[in-house]
C-alpha cells in the first residue's frame, strides 16, 4: 500500500505546483515584465535619444534593468510558502531540502525571468542595437539570469523572518551580482567591438554551474533557520 | 505500521529572549502514545514543538528518533509531519491539487479520495481551498496527514477554528492513529476526550 | 591538546578573565609598533622620486586594505566554526569583527581617495582595487544590516555566518571580475605600487604599521567581544559572581 516518493517526483512536483500557482495568478506575471520595460524607457528619457549614445549603452541598460527586475521579483520566492506554512511541509520530506530549493528557484526563474528573455530583443531594437549583438545579449541573459535567481535565493531565505526585508535584501544581493553583470556586459562589449566572446561566455557558464551546485546549500540552511 | 518508533528527549532546555522557557525536560514517546503539552500562553509550547520538529535547536539537550539524533537522522523528516497555526495549504489550488503535491513529496498511504471522504470532505476535490471554510481547511490538513505515510504527528493547536463535531472527528483520528502504532505530539487549550491510557502530559 | 585549549578559551568566563589580562600588554605592543611604524614611515623613509611625500599615505592605506580582507576571512571562519560546533564565542568573534572590518574598509577607501587626488588629479578613480574595496564595504554593510535586523541574536549570528561564508566564496570571483573589468575598460593607464622594487627603508615601516593594525584589530575585537558577551550572558551565573567580586 505504501508508495514512496522519488526525488525526481518531488522535484518536478515542486516546479509544477509553482507553475500552476503562477498560472492561477497570471495577471501578476506581467509585473516584472512591465518593470523591466519601464526602467529601460527611463534611460532615453533621461539621456536624450541620440542614436550612437543609446547604441553604445544599450547592453548596460538592459542588463541593469534585468538585474533590478530580478531583484524585485525574487522577494516572492519563499514569501508565500513561509506565510502559509507550506515551507514546513517542504522541509519535512525524505528529500534533501537543497534539491527542493533548486526546484523552487528553477520554477521562479521560469516564471519571472524567461518572459524577460522574450521581450529583451524588442528592447534592444528600441535602443538601436544591431541584430547579431542582440543575439549575444540574449545568450548572456540566458546564462546570467538563472545565476541572479540562485544568488538572490540565499538573501531571500536569510531575510525571510524579517518584517522589513526589502532594502536589506538589495544590500545583500547587489554586491554578489557584480561579477555576473561584469562578465555579461563585457561579453556584449567584446561582440560590439568585434572581439571573440567565447571566453566571456565560458566564464558565465562556469559561474552558472558553480551557482547551481553551491547556492542551494546556504539557501536551504537559511530557510531552516528562518523556521526557528 | 509494523515496527516500533520511539522519540526520546534528554535534558532539553529552551531560552528565548534571555528567558528560560523550560529546563531539563525529559520524555520518551513510543508507538501508540499521545503526548499532550499544556501550559499558559507564552510558556513555550510552540517553541517546544519547534524544537521537536528540528526547526529550532534546543539551547541544550538532545532529541533521538529511533536512537538517532534527529539532526543526523535521515528518517526523521520522512516520518514526521507538522501542522502549525497555518495549514500549509495553497488557497489558490484545489483541495486535490494540494493533496497530490503533499503525496508527491512524501510516501503515500491512502488515496486522495479515501482520505477526503474520511474527513468528511468528499465531493470537494475540485474546490479551490480559498472557498473552503476555516474548519474545512483544517480538516483538509488532517486529510493530508491521513494520505501520507507519517508515523509521527506534531500538531500545534489542532482544534482551533473547528466546531465540536469536527473536534470529535479529529480526536477520533488521533486515537486511531495511536492505536495503529502512530505517535502524536500536540498542544491544546481544549479539554481533550482522548482515553487516558494513551496519554502522557507535560505541563510547561 | 589544541582542541582542549580552544574549548577552554571559548568558555565565556575564562575568555572574559584572560582577555582582561591580555589587554594592557596588547596596548603596549600596539603603541610600540605604531610609534616605530609612524616614525619610520613619516620621517626616516625617503620620499618617493615620483610622488614626493604624498606616497606616505600608503602607511595607512595599504595596511588598512590588507586588514579589510583579513578581517572578512576571520569573520567567515569564526562564523563557520560557530555554525558547525555552536561555540558561542566564535559567533561573538564573528559579529564583533564585522564593524571593525567595515571601519578598516572605509579607512582604506578614504585614504585611497586622498591618495588619488595628487596621483591622478581626481578624488575618485574607478581603479580595480578601490572598486573591489567599495564592494567589500557593501558586503560588510549587508552583514551588519542583517545582524541588526534579526531580533534573536543566536539566530542572527547564524544568519550572518551563512552570509559571510557565501561572501568569502564570492570575494575572489568579485575581485577577479573587477580586475578584468578594469583592464578591459581602462587599459593599463593607471598602475600603482605594482613596482616590485619597493625600497627596503620604505618596506620595513610598512610592515610595522601592518603589525600595529593587526594588534589594533585584536584589541578592538577583544573589547567588542567582551561587551557582546556581557550583553548576551547577562543572566548567566558567572556574571553575577563577577559583579559580587566588584562590590
Amino acid at each position: 500500500m505504501k508508495k514512496t516518493s522519488s526525488l525526481l517526483n518531488a522535484f518536478s512536483a515542486v516546479i509544477k505546483r509553482d507553475l500552476l500557482l503562477a498560472y492561477r495568478f497570471r495577471a501578476e506575471l506581467i509585473n516584472p515584465l512591465a518593470f523591466f520595460v519601464m526602467v529601460i524607457t527611463l534611460f532615453p528619457l533621461a539621456l536624450g535619444a541620440e542614436i550612437t549614445l543609446l547604441k553604445r549603452i544599450a547592453p548596460a541598460i538592459i542588463w541593469v534593468a534585468a538585474l533590478l527586475a530580478s531583484l524585485m521579483s525574487i522577494e516572492n520566492l519563499f514569501r508565500a510558502d513561509y506565510d502559509d506554512g507550506s515551507l514546513e511541509l517542504m522541509v519535512m520530506t525524505p528529500h534533501p531540502l537543497s534539491i527542493l530549493v533548486l526546484a523552487k528557484v528553477i520554477g521562479h526563474w521560469l516564471i519571472s525571468s524567461v518572459p524577460l528573455l522574450f521581450i529583451a530583443p524588442l528592447m534592444g531594437m528600441m535602443l538601436h542595437m544591431e541584430t547579431d549583438i542582440i543575439g549575444v545579449l540574449m545568450l548572456t541573459l540566458l546564462l546570467g539570469t538563472p545565476v541572479l535567481s540562485l544568488i538572490g535565493g540565499i538573501a531571500v531565505a536569510l531575510t525571510l523572518g524579517l518584517r522589513k526585508g526589502g532594502a536589506l535584501l538589495a544590500i545583500l544581493v547587489l554586491p554578489l551580482y557584480v561579477p555576473i553583470l561584469i562578465f555579461a556586459s563585457s561579453a556584449i562589449d567584446a561582440a560590439m567591438t568585434g572581439f571573440a566572446i567565447s571566453g566571456h561566455l565560458s566564464m558565465m557558464c562556469a559561474i552558472l554551474f558553480l551557482a547551481i551546485t553551491l547556492t542551494p546549500l546556504p539557501t536551504a540552511a537559511a530557510l531552516k533557520m528562518s523556521l526557528s | 505500521m509494523t515496527h516500533l518508533n520511539k522519540l526520546e528527549a534528554y535534558q532539553l532546555s529552551c531560552v528565548r529572549d534571555d528567558r528560560i522557557l523550560f529546563n531539563e525536560l525529559n520524555f520518551t514517546l513510543t508507538s501508540g502514545q499521545v503526548l499532550l503539552i499544556e501550559g499558559a500562553n507564552g510558556a513555550g509550547k510552540t517553541s517546544l514543538l519547534r524544537i521537536l520538529t528540528g526547526f529550532r535547536r534546543a539551547e541544550s539537550g538532545h532529541l533521538l528518533w529511533n536512537e538517532e539524533l534527529i539532526e543526523n537522522s535521515v528518517h526523521f523528516y520522512e516520518d514526521a509531519a507538522y501542522i502549525g497555526h497555518n495549514n500549509g495549504l495553497k488557497v489558490a489550488l484545489t483541495a486535490q491539487e494540494n493533496l497530490r503535491y503533499a503525496q508527491a513529496l512524501s510516501s503515500t498511504t491512502l488515496t486522495i479520495d479515501d482520505a477526503m471522504a474520511k474527513v468528511g470532505l468528499a465531493g470537494y476535490q475540485d474546490t479551490l481551498v480559498r472557498l473552503l471554510s476555516a474548519g474545512q481547511q483544517r480538516r483538509l490538513a488532517l486529510a493530508r496527514l491521513l494520505c501520507t505515510h507519517k508515523p509521527l504527528w506534531i500538531l500545534d493547536e489542532p482544534f482551533t477554528s473547528l466546531d465540536r463535531a469536527s473536534i470529535k472527528l479529529f480526536e477520533q483520528f488521533i486515537e486511531t492513529h495511536a492505536n495503529q502504532g502512530g505517535l502524536v505530539i500536540m498542544t491544546s487549550h481544549h479539554e481533550t476526550q482522548l482515553p487516558h491510557t494513551l496519554m502522557q502530559k507535560i505541563h510547561l | 591538546m589544541f582542541m582542549r585549549f580552544i574549548y577552554k578559551f571559548s568558555s565565556p568566563p575564562y575568555f572574559y578573565a584572560i582577555s582582561a589580562k591580555m589587554l594592557p600588554w596588547l596596548t603596549v605592543l600596539f603603541l610600540v609598533l605604531l610609534g616605530y611604524g609612524l616614525y619610520g614611515g613619516l620621517v626616516t623613509a625617503p620620499a618617493d622620486y615620483q610622488q614626493g611625500d604624498s606616497f606616505r599615505i600608503i602607511y595607512v592605506h595599504v595596511p588598512a586594505a590588507w586588514m579589510s580582507m583579513f578581517i572578512y576571512v576571520v569573520m567567515a571562519i569564526s562564523g563557520g566554526i560557530g555554525l558547525v560546533w555552536r561555540i558561542k564565542l566564535a559567533e561573538i568573534v564573528s559579529i564583533s569583527s564585522a564593524s571593525v572590518g567595515a571601519s578598516f574598509t572605509f579607512l582604506a577607501l578614504v585614504t585611497g581617495s586622498l591618495w588619488g587626488k595628487p596621483m591622478w588629479g581626481a578624488w575618485w578613480v574607478w581603479d580595480a582595487r578601490l572598486t573591489s574595496e567599495l564592494i567589500l564595504l557593501f558586503l560588510y554593510l549587508g552583514i551588519i544590516g542583517l545582524y541588526s535586523g534579526i531580533e534573536d541574536k543566536r539566530t542572527a549570528s547564524r544568519a550572518v555566518a551563512i552570509l559571510a561564508l557565501v561572501g568569502v566564496v564570492n570575494i575572489p570571483i568579485i575581485h577577479y571580475s573587477v580586475e578584468w573589468w578594469n583592464t578591459l575598460h581602462q587599459g593599463a593607464t593607471v598602475t600603482k605600487l605594482d613596482k616590485p622594487s619597493i625600497h627596503i627603508d620604505m618596506l620595513i615601516p610598512l610592515l610595522f604599521m601592518a603589525g600595529a593594525f593587526k594588534v589594533y584589530y585584536f584589541i578592538a575585537l577583544l573589547l567588542r567581544s567582551r561587551n557582546e558577551l556581557l550583553e548576551r550572558e547577562q543572566n548567566a551565573k558567572w556574571i553575577d559572581e563577577l559583579l559580587e567580586n566588584v562590590k
